[in-house]
């Protein structure tokens, strides 16, 4: 018999912080972290290898990247380009961003998987055009300790004394603004429908579906 | 909004509910799972105080960090041995299914399922690894997840989707000569770009697509993610049922297979069906492909110039430069006679008993380049002990290259398969990031097996069609 799996969910209306610019498009996963970090069985101390390659050299001495800058160092949002987080399904990715100190991500677009991934963990992936993204970035620049304020449910991204119009999936800004975007309790508590479900389909035999619990 | 297709069909069946967030709770016909994003998410059960709700629909196998040369226990990676013994107590807790090395039917997961027939027409099947796509060559509905996602599997044998849109990709024509399913894929993704499949799912169609057999149609599938989308599917035919009907799914359970062929049969796309966006590819107007640059989509027929940046697209130049820097190219030139240092035949999108037997026709009676080191990995212990019994491992060896056990290996370097420094790689796998292959400064060049094959033979990327005496049939 197992439990009901309910946790507490916080409701993420909005993310205030600096930000920290990472440029490029079609930034994949192995770059935000390489798959030797991933021989590991918890998530557990992965931020410190976020962008490792891009931020360390063999000797493992700084390169130059935003991440490694002293100004950005206290950054809680992380303003990209298109394509953001492309490549492998790897949850790797978003926590290790997120165990360096990323709540948010501002960026022209994202590679499905990833920003479904970022959901997963309560991390909006709000999206705007190419133009507003780089006058966000040249910002961040000029302004390390700049105040930025994410309103999920508005769709708008404040910063500089300036409110934009921003994107949030439908989906996800329901999700994160009424606090269900962990899913595991509230699929579970479906069970029911769900054996239904698979009684119904032609190829799930008997022996598959659970009793009632 | 797309209508009868394959997709609408498999959804619609599928679905349990609309969440709250507008989303659909869907069910999930068969969960694979591996032990790099699969400890994770048991752990999240465990202190949630939750079990596994359909293990029957689970099954489990060790690819990624397996190492190919010596498989003996304990691994001689102390994280490796870790992680395979995480999941052999999470799959024995759990009561999985496990197709672990000692059974013989270990492997790449998107080989092993097709292979035992568990991945089949109109089941929705989720894995961990973002190539899951794979499996919609045979008509289902896959698509990679997280762990997080992972853990609602588990815990509810469902998943929570938004539905996407439908382009169909009508691949007219024939195949020339040396040409194959993966220079098909190359190309669209190419054409399309590496972000132009987000929010879609690619269904392939066509007089190219219905004449490839299901290893081609999975080689297009699994690079459906390259091009940005996160399924990719062939409607279900005679070739996937002829499949099917070989596998040990349906040879034990021979009662099964005309049972479930008329729910195959009904979720094929309607000839009517409407979809988002229609594409038309013609394939006698491929070559070979192959990459100059560090994403899916820089790819380039063999004989072709390689693009300059400011030809490109606005938003391709920044990442163009950047590319062409890394592999050290020059715009104008071809990728032919691009020296190269390994070449690596391997991984869930080239690396089953066709692709393998195209290659070794290529390889046979001629010697791997003194400057290159050449390695097959078969991806599944199957496709290795089938491959060994055809004589293709003694053509291999002979030539002069490693053949190693069943796993991912070098397409993502988790294991020792790694390119070391700068070396650079003619590879049948389907990335060439930075960094991909294990070593940050190497250099990937993605292209079909047997170009692989010729690459390694002659030390620099060939055009397989140009080999003398080769048997390209």
């Amino acid at each position: 018999m197992s439990g009901t799996g309910e946790v507490d969910i916080p409701e993420v209306n909005y993310v205030s912080g600096s930000a920290v610019p990472i440029r490029g498009n079609d930034i994949d996963t192995d770059q935000i972290i390489p798959a030797r970090f991933m021989k590991v069985v918890t998530f557990d101390g992965l931020g410190e290898f976020a962008f490792f390659d891009l931020r360390f050299d063999e000797n493992d001495d700084p390169k130059d990247h935003p991440m490694n800058e002293e100004r950005f160092q206290d950054a809680s949002i992380m303003v990209v380009n298109n394509n953001f987080g492309c490549g492998s399904s790897r949850e790797h990715a978003p926590q290790a961003l997120m165990r360096w100190g990323i709540d948010a991500v501002i960026g022209e677009g994202f590679a499905e998987i990833f920003a479904g991934n970022c959901l997963a963990l309560g991390i909006p992936t709000v999206t705007a055009d190419s133009e507003t993204i780089q006058d966000l970035q040249d910002w961040v620049d000029e302004n390390p300790d700049g105040e930025i304020d994410v309103d999920v449910a508005a769709e708008t991204v404040t910063y500089g004394g300036q409110t934009i119009d921003v994107t949030v999936d439908d989906a996800q800004r329901k999700a994160l603004v009424e606090g269900v975007w962990d899913t595991t309790a509230l699929m579970k508590s479906n069970a029911g429908e769900v054996r239904k479900k698979a009684q119904e389909l032609p190829y799930v035999r008997d022996t598959a579906i659970p009793e009632a619990e | 909004m797309s209508e009868g297709t394959l997709y609408d069909k498999v959804w619609n069946r599928h679905k349990v509910t609309q969440l709250p967030t507008g989303q659909d709770q869907l069910f999930v016909g068969l969960h694979l799972i591996h032990e790099v994003t699969s400890p994770q998410a048991f752990g999240m059960l465990q202190e949630r105080d939750l079990t596994v709700a359909y293990p029957e629909l689970t099954h489990a196998t060790v690819d990624h960090i397996v190492p190919t040369a010596d498989q003996s226990r304990p691994y001689g990676d102390d994280a490796a041995e870790r992680m395979m013994a995480e999941l052999e107590e999470n799959v024995r807790n759990a009561g999985i299914d496990f197709s672990d090395p000692t059974t013989g039917d270990q492997g790449i997961v998107h080989v092993i399922g097709p292979e035992q027939g568990i991945t089949q027409p109109g089941k929705t099947i989720v894995c961990g690894d973002s190539h899951t796509s794979t499996h919609g060559a045979f008509g289902a509905l896959a698509f990679g997840i997280g762990t997080s996602q992972i853990r609602d599997v588990l815990a509810t044998g469902t998943i929570a989707m938004e539905k996407q849109k439908v382009r169909k990709i009508q691949v007219d024509g024939e195949l020339g000569e040396g040409v194959e399913a993966k220079d098909i894929i190359l190309e669209i993704i190419r054409r399309l770009g590496t972000e132009g499949g987000v929010g879609y799912v690619y269904e392939y169609a066509g007089e190219a697509i219905e004449n490839l057999g299901m290893e081609g149609r999975m080689s297009i599938c699994n690079m459906s993610i390259e091009g940005g989308a996160r399924a990719g599917y062939v409607n279900p035919d005679e070739t996937t049922y002829e499949w099917l009907e070989e596998t040990d799914y349906f040879q034990e359970n021979p009662e099964k297979f005309e049972e479930l062929k008329p729910y195959w049969e009904s979720i094929r796309s309607d000839e009517t069906a409407a979809y988002d966006d229609v594409v038309h590819i013609d394939a006698n107007e491929l070559e070979p492909v192959v990459t100059w640059g560090t994403t899916p989509g820089q790819g380039i027929g063999i004989s072709d110039p390689i693009p300059a940046p400011e030809e490109l697209a606005e938003d391709k130049q920044d990442t163009a430069r950047r590319a062409q820097e890394h592999m050290r190219v020059e715009p104008g030139d071809t990728m032919e006679g691009y020296e190269i240092d390994v070449a690596f035949l391997g991984s869930c999108t080239n690396a089953r008993l066709p692709d393998l037997r195209r290659a070794a026709a290529i390889v046979e009676g001629q010697q791997v380049h003194d400057d290159v080191r050449a390695m097959v990995v078969p991806g599944s212990q199957r496709v290795q002990e089938a491959a060994k019994q055809e004589g293709l491992k003694d053509i291999f060896e002979e030539a002069g290259f490693e053949w190693r056990n069943a796993g991912c290996s070098m397409c993502l370097g988790m294991n020792e398969d790694q390119l070391e420094g700068d070396e650079a790689c003619a590879s049948s796998s389907n990335r060439n990031f930075v960094g991909r292959q294990g070593s940050k400064d190497g250099r990937t060049v993605l292209m079909n097996p047997r170009m692989v094959a010729a690459a390694a033979i002659n030390g620099t990327v060939s055009d397989v069609r140009d080999l003398k005496e080769v048997n390209l049939a």
